[in-house]
């Protein structure tokens, strides 16, 4: 017998649980944390003012990404503007690192489109509900970049649960052939609502499954910002010298609930949950800012009174937004209104005159 | 004016798109060196190059996904699926992505695409390659849905769907690929989407109809000429958004209305064309309005293929029976 093929996956850790930074990354760029932990701190408490927000019934169903900021904010954190990012929906420490509003992240889950209006990152993709249903999209936009000869990349993102379905494979499987400049993040955050994990697949990793379709697969700590920039800078480098695509698999933990309509206590411990803050992403990356001469008790302290400063004037400006016109439900569907929607319109503009005459 | 087929004529429009604008790509399985299944694209790819006329991964879901994904970074993809059986798994990029990205982002995103696919029974081809999916189609908003039924209507309403600036799903009749051939000039010149087609003009009856459909239409309508009963043929051309003045125009002069499809009658197109006329020309009716349509069972396989599909024969006999209303 001989190996016909050997394969392996690396996994990348620097600062650890306790905060210590073992063996830094060749070129660390410590002062570029600091804004970094600054977002992964604004993040945490933009979702606890929207979870806030929908327990008093002035905001929809809503996802927290409690405990996955170094991964979101770390991945938009080694991005370019020009880049495109193709999110799921728990994104939030990405969204506002590149620009989006809390305003508009607010009005997509109050269940208003203009959320997804953004003015910000005007290339960006929406959040994509349909689980992995975007992967072909990011495909679709790196073979655009490739074709146009633009250094640019697709960066997806998607979840644990989201390696299950066959969009992502056939996503994987044509970037690879097509060696797209595309990156494809997996936040494994251990759940897919109810189910973990390990009844997701029988593979060891989720990086592993990039290998079926010619691609690199690398895992990383996605608590630790430093490795999540590392190896997701990596395959952005990779991607942008016309290498090909990477998975990236980053290994976070969901501290809450699914989203607000969910008990996480259903299905999992509590003793797990706990076990899993100690492995939290915010407090290390402080202790090793800290520790840096980079940030101070009286910058936390600035930080936490200007995070919410921002955060109630963005609530005001969100809860004071005008309602969209109900003719805004017809107008965009095509470029031109089709003559078989002009009765429709004016129907909703003259409910509308009826709401307001 | 050379004379084409139909599938020549789809070459044409496909070579023309490809030359006039660079953002135009073909994307699809085997559309490459071999040209396509058909050939739809043959010689593109040498001409073109195989940047432009890409050959895919057999996997339709990435395909379809692709092509939004392109589409939204301002490129004009051109997917095709080498079977319209084979493209149910983009229903979900149709329904979800391609359709509501306008709407959802607020005209921030748009997706100028094109999927196009070969649709209908009447070559005898294996299972699942003689579907008719047009009526689930045009029920997604946000999406248009044509389909030619001549070379020239192709060329005209192919070069339409590549410069539309909405997704748009081309349905190719596979029957007309090779059945007729007729001048078609490569003039660029696109046929407006959204519009039907008067292919005969007539005064007692309206025959509604699209696609391959529209052969056996066109015969019964000689038939029922050399009967004394003079038929309007309209080809609807796109189904959504559909060309309603065009259609209750012509049923307000006839006063009769026959619906004829291939795809199964139950809550087919022809449903919503008839309730439109029910509704909106109910006071020129001199008859109920008739629909002809494939049986309401699984499209069968190639032996009992010509006794699904609406023949003229029974064309006639259902107009005779609506001409019987006085
Ligand atoms: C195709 C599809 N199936 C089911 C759902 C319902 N659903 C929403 S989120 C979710 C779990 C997703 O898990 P994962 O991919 O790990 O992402 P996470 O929520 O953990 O961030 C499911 C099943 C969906 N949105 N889309
Ligand atoms: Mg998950």
């Amino acid at each position: 017998m001989k190996t016909a093929a050997q394969f392996s996956v690396s996994y990348h850790q620097f600062l650890n649980a306790k905060g210590a930074l073992a063996e830094p990354p060749p070129g660390l760029d410590l002062p570029a944390l600091v804004p970094v932990y600054r977002t992964m701190a604004f993040t945490r408490a933009f979702d606890a003012r929207a979870v806030a927000l929908q327990r008093t019934g002035q905001l929809r169903t809503f996802p927290s990404s409690l405990g996955e900021e170094a991964a979101t904010v770390g991945l938009a954190s080694v991005m370019r503007p020009d880049d495109v990012l193709l999110p799921t929906y728990r994104e939030t420490g990405a969204f506002l690192w590149r620009g989006v509003t809390p305003v508009e992240i607010f009005l997509y889950w109050a269940g208003d489109e203009r959320g997804s209006a953004i003015a910000g990152p005007r290339g960006d993709f929406p959040i994509s509900v349909p689980i992995a249903s975007h992967c072909g999209h990011a495909t679709g936009v790196a073979a655009a970049f490739q074709y146009r000869k633009e250094a640019r990349v697709a960066v997806c993102v998607l979840g644990d649960g989201a390696t299950s379905k066959g969009d992502f494979y056939e996503a994987v499987n044509l970037a690879g052939v097509w060696r797209l400049p595309a990156v494809f993040v997996v936040i494994n955050n251990r759940w897919a609502i109810s189910v973990p994990a390990a009844r997701q697949t029988a593979c060891a990793t989720f990086a592993q499954k990039a290998i079926a379709g010619g691609v690199p697969g690398v895992q990383a700590d996605g608590n630790d910002a430093v490795a999540v920039r590392h190896v997701v800078g990596q395959a952005l480098e990779r991607a942008r010298s016309g290498e090909g695509p990477t998975v990236v698999e980053l290994l976070s933990y969901r501290l809450t609930d699914h989203t607000t309509a969910d008990d996480a206590r259903r299905y999992r411990s509590a003793d797990e949950v706990s076990a899993a803050w100690a492995e939290e992403p915010l407090v290390r990356l402080r202790a090793l800012l800290a520790r840096e001469g980079l940030w101070t008790k009286a910058d936390e302290e600035a930080l936490i009174a200007d995070n919410q400063a921002r955060l109630e004037a963005a609530v005001a400006d969100y809860l004071a937004t005008p309602p969209q016109p109900l003719t805004s439900m017809v107008d965009y569907l095509y470029a031109e209104l089709p003559a078989e929607l002009v009765a429709q319109r004016a129907e909703l503009a003259a409910r509308e005159g009826g709401h307001h005459g | 004016m050379a004379d084409l087929t139909l599938i020549e004529a789809v070459n044409l429009a496909l070579a023309r798109a490809l030359e006039d604008d660079p953002d135009v790509v073909l994307i699809g399985q085997d559309i490459g060196v071999n040209g396509g299944v058909f050939r739809a694209t043959g010689g593109l790819a040498a001409r073109f190059g195989e940047e432009r006329v890409r050959d895919t991964p057999l996997a339709e879901t990435v395909i379809a996904a692709s092509a939004v994904g392109m589409a939204v970074e301002g490129m004009k993809p051109v997917a095709e699926i080498q079977f319209a059986g084979f493209m149910y798994s983009c229903f979900d990029q149709l329904i979800n992505h391609a359709g509501r990205l306008r709407t959802r982002t607020r005209g921030r995103l748009t997706c100028p695409m094109v999927l196009r696919t070969p649709v209908g029974g009447g070559i005898h081809a294996p299972e699942h390659h003689s579907e008719s999916p047009e009526g689930w189609l045009a029920h997604i908003p946000g999406i248009k849905v044509v389909t030619p039924s001549t070379p020239a209507a192709a060329y005209g309403l192919l070069l339409a769907a590549i410069r539309d600036p909405d997704p748009v799903v081309f349905l190719e009749p596979t029957r007309l690929y090779r059945m007729l051939k007729e001048p078609v000039a490569d003039d660029g010149a696109a046929l407006p989407l959204g519009r039907a087609f008067v292919r005969r003009e007539g005064a007692d009856i309206t025959l509604v109809s699209w696609g391959a459909t529209l052969v056996e239409v066109g015969q019964a309508a000689q038939t029922l000429a050399e009967r004394g009963v003079s038929a309007e043929v309209v080809d609807v051309a796109t189904l959504r958004p559909l060309d309603s003045a065009t259609l209750l125009a012509s049923v307000s002069k006839t006063g009769r209305c026959l619906i004829v499809h291939e795809a199964p009658r139950l809550f087919g197109a022809g449903a919503e064309i008839a309730a439109q006329v029910a509704s909106e020309a109910l006071m020129s009716l001199v008859a109920p309005v008739g629909r002809l349509a494939g049986y309401d069972t699984v499209m069968p396989l190639a032996r009992l293929e010509d006794d699904y599909l609406p023949s003229a024969a029974r064309i006639v006999a259902a107009a005779e029976a609506l001409m019987a209303y006085r």
